[in-house]
């Protein structure tokens, strides 16, 4: 795969017709995305929708009970989150992205350690991980004083970016984030969408999951609604609004009479 | 927002040498062992704790659950436990003592058969957990008393007793007995296997990619499998390591005493666990130190020969020993909390 123009092109990765069941539970019906160099593929939808399933599906920790994926218009087969890695789908999770008690260098080379020396006397160079760590950090906009800090001293804006630059430094065309998000005040969620713009700039696909229309519709360029198990469509940011995604994806209706409830005095019991 | 606030006044924030030692893993242990060290050495310096001799005698206490402890701290450094080291010990050294007293095999193939039995248990453990996926705690419990059990049933079996003796006719001047048994000066050899064995345990966890992995598959196995790091086979190799480093007390335990016991080595699991958390290993994986783990073992080593020296029945040890482990997992606590120093 060559690198293609922003947003153009074949779709890296897709999915077509989707399904998953957990016992006697559709978790997932004939769900269909794409996603293509340079843009970003917003999943939205409710708990519960799917949305879980669907990235554990597309990266390789749960096989489809029916429907395929096609990477770069290949049709592959993932039996493990390393096979998945290996064709260039990588995955962030919320919670789960980074070792609180290891080192920023140490993280961002666990399981592609650089090594020096031969046989049984190669080492783990630490400076070189120290060293490409933090360019490969700098080259994506995040500027750390200290790479041999733990993770843990880091915020969650930054430690969700630099698991994307990990991702992305080794190899990742197409980068899943999990909730990047949800669980990051409004300035540290704005680090991360920023970056997740730098990726976008470098040509790389992102699958990015939310349900904070918010954090989604600045930062998204198709936007793919999922309403328990189904796929209720694929838009441009072109042609909706916050408004009309928010009634897309189902909780409109409920959030316009929040929003005129609470514009009243709330009364006193 | 005040994450962004506190994050800019984080970033200039000058740290001292004082808070950026009260990071590393094994400070604790170091200042626990010159502690201990200092009151032993006023309290029985004049009985001979400080003689050549009293050294050489704490040492290769220090030394006995020193080599296990290595291999023990770089497995709980991984999320796991292995309670069955002390067992491993009784079963590798009778296996040593029959293949030698009863069969007559000659001493390197019997510590070669003593070191396979244990990397086979030491598979059987780490297997059993990675497919089981019940805690290392219960499985290498079980293991513990299985093994244990069959020791003292099959060595009674076969040899109508529970200790196989009269080694030395063939164990004496045997050039492999040698590597396991010799002194220097007053220096017992098994020193420098305990040295040689943290230093190597330290060097495969700070310098190589093993290591790291090490790290990671304690810190989160989740994480650490998902940017590829081969989880359930780094913790296997570590359960056949510790395995190993019982059969390796063991075959030093027997050849020097040129007999085998089948109650060798009980307690020995927990006196490694202790070693490694002293050392400043957390017990929920993911941080800790063999270079500690060096420290714990001699802070052990120190207190139980200390006790002798001062004059107190060493009945009293145990008591000693339970108070430097609630001791240091308080400090460890501490010291952790220093190291992230987490925001949320």
């Amino acid at each position: 795969m060559t690198a293609t123009t922003a947003a153009s092109g074949a779709p890296l990765i897709e999915a077509r017709d989707l399904t998953k069941y957990f016992g006697s539970v559709v978790a997932l019906h004939d769900v269909s995305l794409s996603v293509r160099a340079g843009e970003v593929l917003c999943l939205l939808g409710d708990n519960g929708a799917g949305k879980s399933t669907l990235i554990k599906i597309l990266s390789g920790v749960h096989p489809p009970d029916s429907g395929e994926i096609l990477v770069d218009g290949e049709p592959v087969v993932f039996g493990s989150p390393r096979d998945a890695l290996q064709r260039g789908i990588a995955t962030v999770y919320q919670d789960l992205a980074m070792i609180p008690l290891m080192s920023i260098s140490r993280n961002f080379f666990l399981g592609a350690e650089p090594v020096s020396g031969f046989g049984p006397l190669k080492t783990l160079d630490i400076k070189q991980a120290d060293r490409v760590t933090r360019t490969a950090l700098k080259q994506m906009g995040i500027d750390l004083r200290d790479t041999s800090q733990p993770v843990g001293t880091l915020s969650g804006g930054e430690r969700q970016s630099v698991a994307i630059a990990r991702a992305i430094h080794f190899g990742a065309k197409v980068v899943i984030l999990d909730e990047p998000t949800s669980a990051l005040g409004v300035k540290e969620a704005a680090v991360v969408l920023r970056f997740i713009g730098q990726a976008r700039e470098q040509g790389i696909g992102v699958i990015l999951i939310t349900h904070n229309i918010n954090h989604a519709f600045p930062i998204g360029d198709r936007f793919t609604i999922l309403d328990r198990g189904t796929c209720t469509g694929t838009f441009d940011k072109a042609d909706l609004t916050t408004t009309q995604l928010l009634e897309h994806m189902g909780g409109g209706a409920e959030l316009a009479e929040i929003e005129h409830e609470l514009e009243k005095p709330i009364p006193v019991a | 927002m005040t994450t962004a606030e506190r994050r800019a006044d984080e970033r200039v924030r000058k740290v001292g040498l004082a808070s950026l030692l009260l990071t590393r893993p094994e400070i604790g242990a170091v200042v626990g062992a010159v502690l201990v060290f200092v009151i032993f050495a006023v309290w029985a310096g004049g009985n001979g704790f400080l003689s050549l001799a009293g050294t050489a005698s704490y040492l290769e206490v220090a030394a006995q659950v020193g080599i296990v402890a290595s291999a023990v701290a770089l497995l709980m450094i991984a999320g796991e436990f292995d309670l069955s080291v002390g067992s491993v010990v009784g079963a590798a050294g009778m296996v040593v003592a029959i293949c030698i007293g009863i069969i007559g095999l000659p001493v390197w193939l019997s510590v070669i058969l003593a070191f396979a039995f244990a990397l086979v248990i030491g598979f059987v453990n780490g297997y059993l957990v990675v497919k089981t996926r019940l805690p290392s705690f219960i499985v290498t419990l079980g293991m513990l008393f299985i093994l244990r059990g069959l020791t003292i049933g099959i060595t009674r079996a076969v040899t109508g007793r529970t200790q196989v003796g009269g080694l030395a006719a063939t164990t004496d001047g045997d050039p492999i007995a040698t590597i396991f048994t010799a002194n220097i000066g007053p220096f017992s050899i098994s020193i420098l296997w305990w040295i040689g064995l943290a230093l190597l345990a330290t060097f495969v966890l700070l310098r190589t990619s093993f290591g790291n992995w090490i790290f990671g598959v304690g810190g989160s196995a989740i994480a650490a499998r998902n940017v590829g790091v081969p989880v359930n086979r780094v913790k296997i190799i570590l359960f056949m390591a510790t395995a190993a480093s019982a059969a390796l007390l063991a075959v030093i335990q027997v050849l020097d005493v040129g007999s085998g016991d089948v109650l060798r080595g009980s307690d020995k699991e927990f006196e490694a666990i202790i070693t490694a958390v002293i050392g400043g290993t957390l017990l929920t994986g993911g941080y800790g130190s063999a270079i500690g783990a060096v420290f714990g073992a001699l802070t052990l080593g120190m207190t139980k020969q200390g006790i002798v020296f001062a004059g107190i029945p060493g009945d009293w040890y145990q008591a000693f020993l339970g108070v430097l482990l609630l001791a240091a997992v308080i400090v460890n606590n501490y010291i952790r909390q220093r190291a992230t120093m987490t925001r949320h």
